[in-house]
C-alpha cells in the first residue's frame, strides 16, 4: 500500500495500530517458541521443553484478544479498502500464529520424550531446519510491519528451502529406522517434529501471502509446492 | 418481505450482487460532459456510463459535482440563467442536454427523489395523480389503478390504502419518502434519480427506502448520490468517486471499497480526506 496520511478520526489509527500490534507481539512469540523448542531439542533439555509447552498458552489467549478486536473494530469503525483488507488479514494471521504455536508446543512435547534418547544422527540437520523456518515467521511478520509485499514475496520463496530440508530429513530418516529398527519410537517422534517444521514454513507463506494481499489488494501468484514427500517409496536398503 | 428479496447462500452471491455489471449496456452515457455556474466550472469532462437496470452510486466530498451531475441529467439547471453545459449526455441515442429536447418531457422519462420528501399538501391519492394529469389523460378506473401500481411499486401501499384521501403531510418522514418515490414511478420513468434520498430519515426508513431501491433496480436504471459510504456499499451495482468537478475513479462496487486503484479514492473510502 502506498503510503496514506492519517485516518480524519484519529482514534481509527490508534485501532489499528492497537490491533498491528497484537499480531507482531504474537509473530514475535511463536518465533521465540519455535527456536527455544529446536534449541531444547538440540540440548536434550526436558525441563527448557515443558516452558515451552506452558508458554503455549499466552500465544492462545493473544489470538483470542486479537480476533476479538479485530471484530470489535470491523463492526465499530465500518472499515474500507486497505483499512478492510489489513483488519481481515490480522485475523487471519493471528489464527496462523495461533496454529504455529501449536506445532512449536508439539515440537517441545515430543521433545520432552527424546530427551531421555540417546542422539540420532539425523537431528543433527534440525535445528538448522528450526532456524530457517522461525526466520520466515519473523521475515513474514516484518514484512507485516512494512506493509510490504515485495519483501512478502522473497519470504514465501523460501518455502522451497525448508520443503528441500524437510524432503532429505525424511529420507534420512527412512534410512535410519531401517537401519535401527529398535530406534523407530524416536525416529518417529523426529520425523514428526521435522514435518511440524515443514508446516510452520508453509504457514509463514501463508502469512506472507496475506501480507501482500492486503498491502495491493491483489492475491499472491500461486506457488508451486515442493514437498514431494508424499510421493516417496521405499529407499534402497 | 419482498419476493424478490436476496437469498444470500454463499460469498459468490453477495459479490454476485455488488459485480453485476456484465451484460448490461449502458443506458445513459455522458461524454466530455462540462458544466458551468456562470464563470465556476462545477463539471470537467465526465466520462461514465450508467448500465441499464443497474445501480450507480455517486460519492465524493461536499462540493465534488455529484448533485450538480444529477440535475444535469434532468436538465434542472436549466431552470436557472446563467447555467451551461456542453458535451453529451446520450440516452437513446439523444443528447439530453441539447435545447430541443422538451425538459419536462425528459423528466417523465428521468424521475428524481430529493434529499427532504416534499409531499404536496394534498391526500395520498391526490399526491400521486397531480403529477399524472400533466402528462397523461387517465380514466377514473386508470388513475386509480395507476395510484395503486405505484404506491405497490413503492412498497406503501399496504400502510396509506386505508388512509388515500388523508392528507399525505400527516404520513412520518419515511412513508412521505416512499409516497414520493411513489409519485416519481407514476409516471413510468426509465431513469430514477435519487439526490441523498435518506439523509432525512432514520434507520429504519433508511433501511426500507434501501430495500426499495434494491426492487426498483429490475425495472429501472438508478443514479443515487448519497454521503453515506456504507450506503453506496449496500445499494450499488456500480460506484464513481468524484472529486472537484472531475470523477476521479468508476468501478464495480465491491472493487472501489475493497481495492480502489486510485489513492485519492483510497484516502476518502478509508476516511483520510480533509
Amino acid at each position: 500500500m502506498t503510503d496514506l496520511p492519517a485516518h480524519t478520526l484519529s482514534s481509527f489509527d490508534e485501532d489499528l495500530d492497537r490491533l498491528r500490534a497484537l499480531v507482531v507481539r504474537m509473530g514475535r512469540l511463536c518465533e521465540a517458541q519455535i527456536i527455544a523448542a529446536a534449541d531444547a531439542l538440540a540440548r536434550h533439555d526436558a525441563a527448557a521443553a515443558r516452558i515451552i509447552v506452558d508458554g503455549d498458552a499466552a500465544i492462545d489467549a493473544l489470538e483470542a484478544e486479537t480476533e476479538a478486536f479485530a471484530i470489535q473494530t470491523i463492526a465499530l469503525r465500518a472499515p474500507m479498502a486497505g483499512d478492510l483488507r489489513e483488519i481481515v488479514a490480522a485475523l487471519k494471521i493471528s489464527g496462523i500464529l495461533e496454529r504455529i504455536g501449536d506445532y512449536a508446543k508439539n515440537i517441545a512435547k515430543r521433545t520432552t520424550v527424546l530427551a531421555k534418547d540417546a542422539p540420532m544422527e539425523p537431528m543433527v540437520l534440525v535445528p538448522e531446519m528450526a532456524r530457517m523456518v522461525a526466520q520466515m515467521v519473523g521475515g513474514a511478520i516484518d514484512a507485516f510491519i512494512a506493509r510490504d509485499a515485495e519483501r512478502a514475496a522473497a519470504i514465501a520463496e523460501r518455502d522451497q528451502v525448508i520443503d528441500d530440508f524437510y524432503t532429505s530429513l525424511f529420507r534420512s530418516l527412512l534410512t535410519f529406522m531401517m537401519e535401527n529398527p529398535q530406534r523407530i519410537t524416536p525416529s518417529a517422534h523426529l520425523l514428526f517434529i521435522a514435518k511440524s517444521l515443514e508446516r510452520v514454513g508453509d504457514h509463514a507463506t501463508n502469512i506472507a501471502e496475506l501480507v501482500s494481499y492486503s498491502a495491493t489488494g491483489e492475491r499472491m501468484g500461486e506457488r508451486t509446492k515442493r514437498d514431494d514427500t508424499a510421493m516417496v517409496t521405499s529407499p534402497q536398503g | 418481505m419482498a419476493a424478490d428479496s436476496p437469498q444470500v447462500a454463499s460469498l459468490g452471491d453477495v459479490v454476485g450482487r455488488h459485480d453485476t455489471m456484465d451484460g448490461s449496456k449502458p443506458f445513459i452515457t455522458t461524454r466530455n460532459l462540462d458544466f458551468y455556474y456562470g464563470e465556476n466550472q462545477a463539471l470537467k469532462s465526465i466520462n461514465l456510463d450508467f448500465p441499464e437496470r443497474r445501480v450507480t452510486a455517486l460519492i465524493g466530498p461536499s462540493g465534488c459535482g455529484k448533485s450538480t451531475l444529477l440535475r444535469v441529467i434532468n436538465r434542472m439547471y436549466s431552470l436557472y440563467p446563467g447555467q451551461r453545459a456542453t458535451g453529451e449526455v446520450m440516452m437513446g441515442g439523444v443528447n439530453l442536454i441539447d435545447p430541443k429536447v422538451d425538459p419536462t418531457e425528459l423528466r417523465s422519462r428521468i424521475g428524481m427523489v430529493f434529499q427532504k420528501p416534499t409531499p404536496f399538501p394534498m391526500s395520498i391519492y391526490e399526491n400521486i395523480a397531480f403529477g399524472l394529469r400533466l402528462h397523461e389523460k387517465l380514466s377514473k378506473g386508470a388513475m386509480d389503478e395507476r395510484v395503486e401500481w405505484s404506491l405497490r411499486k413503492a412498497a406503501i401501499w399496504e400502510e396509506t390504502k386505508d388512509r388515500l384521501n388523508t392528507s399525505a403531510l400527516g404520513m412520518s418522514g419515511g412513508q412521505q419518502q416512499r409516497l414520493c418515490i411513489a409519485r416519481t414511478i407514476a409516471v413510468r420513468p426509465q431513469v430514477l434519480l435519487f439526490d441523498e434520498p435518506t439523509s432525512a430519515l432514520d434507520p429504519i426508513s433508511t433501511a426500507k427506502v434501501e430495500e426499495l431501491i434494491a426492487e426498483l433496480r429490475t425495472e429501472f436504471t438508478i443514479l443515487i448520490v448519497t454521503h453515506s459510504m456504507q450506503q453506496a456499499a449496500r445499494c450499488s451495482d456500480q460506484t464513481a468517486f468524484m472529486y472537484l468537478g472531475q470523477v476521479v475513479e468508476a468501478g464495480a462496487t465491491a472493487q472501489i471499497f475493497t481495492n480502489p486503484r486510485e489513492q485519492k479514492t483510497r484516502e476518502y473510502v478509508t476516511g483520510r480526506f480533509g
